[in-house]
């Protein structure tokens, strides 16, 4: 930038136009991401903004951001309810339980669609596909009674294998995917010194493709912390339920604390966040690959 | 140090020699190629056994929890009083004219396409107008991955948040009655979520800013993609930036916006948690669709088979769709 500025003063005037053409291009752009950029941001400013007041300051009017009862009381208070703790605690848990057990299965699944050639594999790989599209609504009514029969109803088992029904084709077909680019013959090599399949797998796929199972992970682990439908309906205690639900619950009881709401949810981001930060570069890759490449 | 080289340096003698051989049968061929003796029979049945063996776990899971489900449901379809009544009997396609011969029905499915159909388009133009901003050569990478996190923003909240969110701001006393009031375009308090000819409108809106960044993400890493030697080319021919994104950017990201347009009208087509705890569907049928319908028809009226049978309605439109998108998919390849 301030070579450029340096040499426009020896530029022929053409070329000065053609630079100061460059520039205003340059503002106009910055001044439009700016103002596109107030659409996402503006409410989550909001949220911020109403978490930190009083609950008689949220539709006050005039409407200000910071105002003189500015606190954190209702982050304590959320942190200080055992039962909404457990709300946490339960997202937590069952996410990390669907993202490993999630991984677990799909790399053998991914494994054997990308190094073997076997009866029916064009017709699973369809199957696999397509199930991702079957709706969430359709499953609901047999799954009350089928989570009742096999004793997984209000239970975390029940949660979490409800959830890789979700999470499973959408991890396979992109560890499937990644395995594509890794080179046969690495795994060759451990069959000729006479490992097995599964020492192949584990002692060279998987070291290698740790980072496409980062972005898999991720994205596994948001699916399972957002799920709603499955946990309203599956779960009926509240020791057993999630922040989503926890959130719902706020609205129902008496009178709405929207700044305990607001701050729930801040909470209820803040893994996600904390995810993205991290991982931004995994997150964008895992959200991507499977439409652009698949 | 040196011996970790040279072993290194082993192995990778030994793929290359692993390479060579291949012309060779290798272990894992299907058994027709090489049905020669019996000892390597035996090898080769190792060999293609092995992969169901992988794909057992899943299997399992998709055959208990997906095809069991799908199953039962279209049984239930059928039945008279399923689950409740113990002896319920077949009715054949009588719930499923009970549901075609339902106006809310109706209602729901033209507001799931209504819904779906502008929430997609809109995902796509914002979309697309912010990844052609962020992937400007004009700006530092810095700036950009900043201004990324923003527009991402919407995307990392749970659908829970983003409607307790919205419920907030469009509140009759909310912030956005507010600006609308300052800038001189209405002083009413506007019920956003409850005057049935705005309901499902408002709606729109939230889902829109909740969904955008999906398809923008993609797009981005789409235009990523596009060789750097077609705008050049573009630009020896005086091509104006408008023609640019006409015969090159679009064409070139046509396969991607197609797949991205189709999964996103699926998902936004089972679009249920959003609705629900927003408006609920309402107020009366202004904004039911498909799912929130078969949820009420089960768990409000306790009606599983007539709420059965609208599940299977929804499942093979979701089927239409997904066809579509696996036969768009395998085009591409």
């Amino acid at each position: 930038m301030t070579a450029l500025v340096k040499s426009e003063t020896q530029m022929s005037p053409a070329r000065a136009e053609q630079i100061r053409g460059v520039r205003l291009k340059k503002r106009l752009l910055l001044t439009g991401l700016t103002v596109g950029a107030l659409f996402p941001a503006l409410p989550v400013i909001w949220m911020l903004s109403s978490s930190f007041k009083s609950n008689g300051e949220i539709f006050e009017y005039p409407p200000r951001l910071i105002t003189e009862n500015f606190s954190f009381v209702a982050y304590t208070d959320i942190l200080t309810d055992p039962e909404k703790l457990r709300f946490f605690f339960n997202s937590y848990f069952v996410a990390t339980c669907v993202t490993l057990l999630t991984l677990l299965v799909a790399v053998h699944a991914a494994y054997a669609f990308s190094r073997y050639q076997f009866k029916g594999k064009a017709v699973i790989n369809v199957l696999v596909i397509s199930v991702q599209a079957v709706p969430p609504v359709t499953l609901l009514i047999p799954y009350f009674g089928l989570m009742v029969v096999l004793r997984l109803y209000n239970t975390y088992p029940g949660l979490i294998l409800t959830y890789m029904v979700f999470t499973l084709p959408y991890a396979i077909i992109m560890m499937t995917g990644y395995f594509n680019t890794l080179p046969k013959e690495l795994d060759e090599a451990v069959k000729v010194d006479g490992g097995s399949p599964l020492t192949a797998l584990w002692r060279v796929l998987i070291p290698i493709s740790i980072p496409g199972m980062v972005s898999v992970g991720v994205y596994t682990f948001m699916i399972a912390w957002n799920e709603y439908l499955f946990a309203l309906t599956l779960t009926r205690t509240n020791d057993m339920r999630t922040v989503p639900i926890g959130i719902q619950l706020l609205m129902g009881q008496h009178a709405y604390d929207w700044s305990e709401m607001m701050a729930m949810s801040v909470l209820g981001a803040i893994p996600v966040l904390i995810l993205f930060l991290f991982f931004q570069r995994y997150f964008i890759g895992g959200m991507t690959a499977g439409s652009v490449k698949a | 140090m040196t011996s970790s080289t040279r072993s290194k340096g082993s192995r990778a003698a030994a793929g290359s020699a692993q390479q060579d051989n291949s012309s060779l049968p290798p272990s894992d061929v299907p058994t027709r190629a090489n049905g020669g003796s019996g000892k390597r029979r035996k090898r080769t049945y190792g060999g293609t056994l092995a992969p169901y063996g992988f794909l057992t776990p899943t299997f399992i899971l998709l055959l208990v929890l997906m095809v069991t489900p799908i199953i039962l449901v279209i049984g239930y379809s059928f039945v008279d009083r399923v689950i409740i009544n113990p002896n319920s009997e077949l009715v054949g396609f009588a719930n499923y004219a009970q549901v075609l011969g339902d106006q809310t029905f109706w209602k729901a499915l033209k507001n799931t396409v209504l819904f779906s159909s502008v929430s997609v388009a809109a995902h796509f133009v914002l979309g697309l107008v912010f990844a052609l901003m962020l992937n400007s050569p004009l700006i530092a990478n810095r700036t950009k991955s900043i201004y990324r996190a923003v527009y991402i923003l919407p995307w990392l909240f749970t659908v829970a948040i983003v409607a307790v969110l919205w419920r907030m701001l469009l509140s009759p006393n909310g912030i956005v009655n507010y600006f609308i009031d300052e800038l001189g375009l209405s002083n009413d308090k506007i019920e956003w979520l409850s005057d049935p000819s705005i309901a499902l409108p408002a709606l729109m809106f939230i889902n829109i800013w909740a969904g955008y960044p999906f398809f923008m993400v993609t797009l981005l890493a789409g235009l990523q993609g596009i060789s750097s030697e077609l705008y050049e080319a573009a630009r020896i021919d005086r091509a104006s930036p408008l023609k640019q994104l006409l015969h090159i950017t679009l064409p070139q990201l046509k396969p991607i916006i197609v797949a991205m347009a189709l999964l996103d009208f699926i998902w936004t087509s089972q679009q249920f948690a959003l609705i629900w705890m927003t408006t609920g569907g309402g107020p009366i049928d202004a904004t039911e669709v498909l799912t929130t319908y078969t949820y009420k028809l089960a768990f409000s009226t306790y009606d599983f088979a007539v709420a059965s049978a609208s599940a299977v309605l929804v499942f093979v439109l979701s089927m239409v769709l997904a066809y579509l998108y696996v036969r768009h998919q395998k085009a591409r390849d």
